[in-house]
């Protein structure tokens, strides 16, 4: 095989990011061409964060650009995932644009990236916040190896531990649905496991590694818990796509971490009515 | 035709070195990997006794004795222990089927110590896979970068090198071998980073770039995926996939009598 015949099922999914990465041009930085591939590759849905909200920290404007490129170039395609930083001012009117003005179903946080715990005050406010308007949250556990990451910019993983007592304890929290994307390097399986018990917490497969990672992954997590994501255009969509095939999962279980288990946490989107 | 030129005998569930590569190579059937290379046993030491690194190479032998022209073992040494290394050579290459080495992280490999090592490597033919990388946190002791490897090279301009992990931090690594001819870059074992296959190919050329996966603790999926996702030309493709590693292995395979 030279090429890599498209899964056989549709794929939505949950983790691209759109604009530039800080540290050096992506192939497919350049959302058209991203939109592109995604459509090649069968993906019927992307859920999409930006790159820029690592770094900068106008996120208003950050947050407006990601709507209006999703919409520009993805038309029903690509959803955007809205950034919020808690630690800066007025972050609450942040997050109701994301809901309110720009019509997100959801967040995605980089707490390591804008230096916060899990555990802060801040943090769980947000939560408790975007929890009461029915959003989404996805947490980027870690972005880029940190063996490789840039001498004056060393990242660490998000400390998931947190959740574990959060999620128990917090009853304002127990409507959250919460993503954990590109977790596996840093959060062992069991305790993946533990999460998806304490609520509704979903991983994605990005940085699941291993011969037959997948089928590793699902004896830890409820399967119905697990979603495709790829982590494009950061890594190669193909290694995502990839790990389908290499796991032997059988159909139903194949279309629900393709997309069964992704739909039903976003509402159909009637942004735009189809021309006639 | 897909040739993995980076496999342990790990990540699956087994009491014997049979069992194990059993269970991989039904992972390679799905991914439709034709040929694998394996090295370094059931449990590993990152800078081996004699006693340890016969041991695992006996654990390779026993797991690829079952599957001849499909498995193919690179016999783990240590340069620290000179001779016995030269030893292990003599029995697994010259007397044995292996048709490669492996180096990892017991000494750099710019060291003087490898020269008696790699020079009757390159005799017998083999092909050298020595680990790099480049760690922003530090290197342990005795690991190579690739500019290790590039001093190595230099010394033995006749032997081909593999630069494992291109270095990990590929940027870096691909720049560090690029004048080094008789040197390729293994590009398993790390994040399927996009860019690292177009830099590679465009800085080496894509006959000096080799897939393998580094399974069990990576997937074949996560390293296909940098081949298969690469945008270069699809006869690139075909030599970084299978290849560049049969023209390597090509010399030592018609000393054996292996098919090709
Ligand atoms: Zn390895």
């Amino acid at each position: 095989m030279t090429e890599v015949p498209v899964t056989d099922v549709p794929v939505i999914d949950v983790n691209v990011y759109l604009s530039q990465w800080p540290f050096r041009r992506l192939p497919l930085d350049d959302t058209p061409r991203l939109v592109a591939k995604l459509r090649e590759r069968g993906v019927t849905q992307a859920w999409a964060g930006s790159f820029e909200a690592l770094l900068h920290e106008d996120l208003g404007s950050v947050n407006t650009r990601l709507a209006e490129e999703c919409r520009t170039h993805g038309g029903e395609r690509l959803l955007p995932m809205g950034s919020v930083n808690p630690v800066l001012p007025d972050w609450e009117e942040q997050l109701r644009r994301c809901h309110e003005d720009l019509g997100m179903q959801g967040i995605r946080l980089h707490p390591n990236f804008h230096g916060y715990g899990l555990q802060s005050p801040a943090c769980i406010e947000l939560l408790e916040q975007a929890t009461a308007r029915g959003m989404l949250v996805q947490i980027a556990v870690q972005l880029e190896d940190p063996r490789t990451q840039h001498p004056l910019m060393q990242v660490p993983a998000v400390d998931v531990s947190p959740l574990t007592s959060l999620l128990a304890e917090n009853p304002q929290l127990q409507e959250l649905r919460l993503i954990l994307l590109n977790s596996q390097r840093s959060v062992r399986l069991p305790l993946l496991g533990e999460l998806a018990q304490k609520g509704k917490v979903f991983v994605d497969i990005a940085t699941q590694e291993g011969v037959g990672g997948v089928e590793k992954l699902i004896q830890s997590v409820p399967v119905e818990r697990i979603l495709f994501g790829s982590f494009s255009p950061f890594f190669y969509f193909e290694a995502a796509e990839l790990k389908l095939r290499e796991s032997p999962l059988g159909g139903a279980l194949r279309r629900a971490i393709a997309s069964d288990n992704a739909a039903p946490l976003v509402a159909r989107i009637h942004s735009t009515p189809p021309p006639n | 035709m897909i040739w993995d030129l980076h496999c342990h005998l790990s990540g699956v569930a087994g009491q014997t070195p049979g069992e194990r590569i059993a269970r991989l190579l039904d992972y390679a059937d799905r991914m439709g990997v034709e040929r694998l290379c394996f090295f370094m046993g059931m449990q590993w030491s990152t800078d081996p006794t004699p006693d340890d690194f016969r041991r695992e190479n006996d654990e390779v032998l026993e797991a690829i004795s079952g599957h001849p022209n499909r498995c193919y073992g690179f016999v783990y040494l240590n340069p620290k222990h000179e001779q016995e290394s030269l030893d292990e050579l003599e029995r697994c290459i010259a007397n044995g089927p292996m048709v490669g080495v492996k180096l990892w992280t017991a000494e750099r490999c710019s060291e003087q110590s490898l020269d008696a090592l790699v020079r009757r490597a390159g005799e017998l033919k083999a092909l050298i896979y020595q680990h790099t990388w480049l760690k922003v946190g530090g290197n342990l002791a005795g690991e190579s970068t690739p500019t290790d490897i590039a001093i190595l090279a230099a010394r033995h301009p006749e032997v081909s090198l593999v630069c494992g992990h291109t270095g990990g931090d590929w940027e870096r690594g691909i720049r560090a071998v690029r004048n080094s001819p008789n040197v390729s870059v293994g590009i398993g074992g790390s994040d399927p980073t996009a860019g690292m296959v177009e830099m590679a190919v465009r800085e080496l050329g894509a006959e000096r770039v080799i897939y393998g996966s580094d399974i069990g603790g990576r997937s074949f999926a996560s390293q296909l995926g940098k081949v298969y996702g690469a945008e270069i030309r699809p006869t690139d493709r075909t030599q970084i996939l299978g290849g560049n590693l049969k023209r390597l292995l090509t010399p030592i395979f018609r000393d054996k009598g292996y098919a090709l």
